[in-house]
């Protein structure tokens, strides 16, 4: 397990094969990069997310369950020359906080909120979440979901300001993911909105191993289109 | 700001309880507001925005309670208020404000439960106030039971919030801020606040959790908490002895109907009847000495409320298990108690 560049930080506490730390030591990368390291402060859903919370050598706080967005809300209209990132899973995002995001982003909050869609509630043992894929089976849809999953982004798009920055990415592109990490910051900098989704790994939940596990997540690129919106 | 403030400061005015409060926050140095509407406190909202302050109006009370909890760890005095339903969802904000020792502010107007129709009067909201959430109700909650302590014990419920770091609410009803009445501001000049600053400070990479791997970790924390909690109540856990001296009898009521006791028991005394009113103002942490030295001189003692029994069950958890006292119980759910029905009750009693 990799230590990061500060004493005070802990070693990953995810899984084996997770993508949570590729997109984690990229917006630390990115950060680091535009200097902006101790004007940044993360805000953590419940899930996986929450396993963040001593990971990067950046001010850190967990939240509630679905409540990152409402939080960094309120943060941001309190420190406007704070970099302010909320960073939850598809389930927080798109199910129990959906409420709260999409009134985020039709308000036109300056904040970034960054959402790991591995299709599963993971933390909780891999439960139907509303990116879940068609036919796909969890332990609260043994016989396989029903209905095509839910496109956060797309969604977001129909009442974002012009200037707001929503894409998606994968975890195995990460120089897109810098990229979009990169727009995002001079997004919120400029005064605007930005959600980025990764599309990431989850072996422990699908049962997948190796090579099999990139082929679930290159299959989701088929379902959840990569690309600026 | 500056010159209505202390326009308004150098007046006896005429004024409604929403609008008593609203002066309270703004010189309490509140400096923004989120609020979503709800009967009967929508009121502090609008006469917040009127003042022309900072705020914003959310789509829920879910995300005013959470950007609450954003601002003051950003440093910001922030608050919000609400009633009944918006009460209960704000449970989930205010339950991480619990877990974190965040400053978080509430003027909560209590309305009857569980929804719709019932906005006047109610103390139905207590055991939500002072224990909702999925902790261990470590809040500090007021009871005003007048337009006078609706202001002073909203300047107390952010100084406290900001020196002890326990959500902080004052809790009210519909009844009281809609009431009109004189308040002279003068007599509060020398009401001082506490300042508000940033909880995590900027580049010190601070990381902060709510959420603990291992039970010891959460059982060494409440325990802290705990600690911290019993200093609170030994330094401003307050309450009101009334005509105590020579009582045989007790009312024990908050709130308005305290308002109508101290009344009953006016009335009662000229009538000759040793009667006296215990009334806590801090519901949580209750004024426990007071509470246990006063019931120990009495010989029964009548609980009042707006409702079945909320009230009730905070004294008879505080009272000392030793004391042999009489209790009996008016209790009116949702609905307003006169001064003649407490005064009926007492002639039965005595």
């Amino acid at each position: 397990m990799n230590k990061i560049n500060n004493s005070k930080t802990e070693p990953a506490k995810f899984c084996p094969g997770c993508g949570h730390p590729i997109v984690l030591m990229m917006l630390n990368k990115v950060l680091t990069d535009l200097g902006l390291q101790k004007q940044a402060i993360l805000g953590l859903d419940i899930g996986c997310s929450l396993l963040a919370w001593n990971y990067l050598p950046i001010n850190t706080f967990q939240t509630h369950h679905g409540r990152v967005t409402s939080t960094m809300v309120g943060y941001k209209r309190a420190k406007p020359e704070a970099i302010v990132v909320g960073y939850t899973g598809d389930g927080g995002a798109y199910a129990i906080g959906l409420q709260n995001l999409v009134h985020a982003v039709k308000r036109d909050e300056p904040i970034i909120i960054l959402v790991v869609n591995n299709t599963v509630y993971a933390m909780t043992g891999g439960q139907t979440a509303p990116t879940t894929l068609k036919n796909q089976k969890t332990s609260t849809s043994p016989d396989g979901v029903e209905n095509d999953p839910f496109l956060g982004i797309e969604l977001l798009k129909t009442v974002a300001h012009p200037q707001a920055f929503l894409a998606r990415t994968a975890v195995n592109d990460p120089k897109t993911c810098q990229e979009y990490l990169k727009k995002a910051i001079a997004t919120q900098q400029a005064g605007h909105f930005s959600a980025i989704e990764f599309l990431s790994m989850c072996p422990t939940n699908w049962k997948t191993k190796g090579v099999d596990t990139i082929k679930f997540l290159d299959n989701m690129k088929t379902v959840f289109k990569l690309g600026e919106k | 700001m500056e010159n209505q403030k202390s326009k308004i400061k150098n007046q006896k005015l005429f004024i409604t309880g929403a609008q008593v409060a609203v002066q309270a926050c703004i010189d309490a140095g509140a400096q923004m507001m989120y609020g979503y509407p709800i009967t009967p406190g929508t009121e502090v909202f609008t006469g917040w925005i009127e003042a022309q302050k900072n705020y914003l109006q959310t789509e829920d009370e879910i995300a005013a309670g959470f950007a609450v909890c954003g601002a003051v760890i950003a440093g910001q005095k922030a608050f919000t208020a609400t009633a009944g339903p918006g009460h209960t969802l704000m449970q989930d904000g205010f339950s991480m404000a619990e877990g974190m020792r965040l400053p978080f502010v509430e003027i909560i107007a209590q309305r009857g439960g569980p929804s719709s129709g019932t906005v006047i009067y109610s103390q139905q909201e207590v055991i939500l106030a002072c224990l909702g959430g999925n902790g261990e109700g470590m809040r500090i909650v007021y009871s005003p039971a007048n337009l006078d302590e609706v202001y002073e014990l909203t300047r107390h419920t952010f100084n406290n919030a900001w020196k002890y770091r326990f959500p902080s609410i004052l809790l009210t009803d519909g009844y009281m801020l809609k009431t009109r009445g004189i308040v002279d501001f003068s007599k509060f000049a020398n009401l001082k606040n506490v300042d508000s600053y940033p909880l995590i400070k900027e580049g010190e990479a601070k990381h902060w959790r709510n959420i603990y791997t291992f039970e010891e970790e959460l059982y060494d924390e409440l325990q802290n908490q705990k600690k911290d909690f019993e200093q609170v109540r030994n330094e401003i856990a307050v309450a009101e002895e009334f005509e105590t001296a020579d009582a045989e009898v007790l009312l024990i009521a908050h709130g308005l109907v305290a308002s109508a006791c101290k009344q009953a028991v006016g009335e009662l005394k000229l009538q000759g009847k040793k009667i006296g009113l215990w009334r806590p103002i801090t519901l949580r942490p209750m004024d426990v000495k007071s509470l246990n030295k006063t019931v120990a001189k009495v010989k029964q003692v009548l609980i009042v409320e707006s409702s079945l029994g909320q009230l009730a069950r905070l004294i008879k958890d505080e009272l000392d298990p030793e004391l042999k006292v009489k209790i009996t119980y008016l209790q009116k759910p949702a609905m307003g108690i006169e001064v003649e029905e407490i005064v009926d009750r007492i002639n039965n009693i005595l």
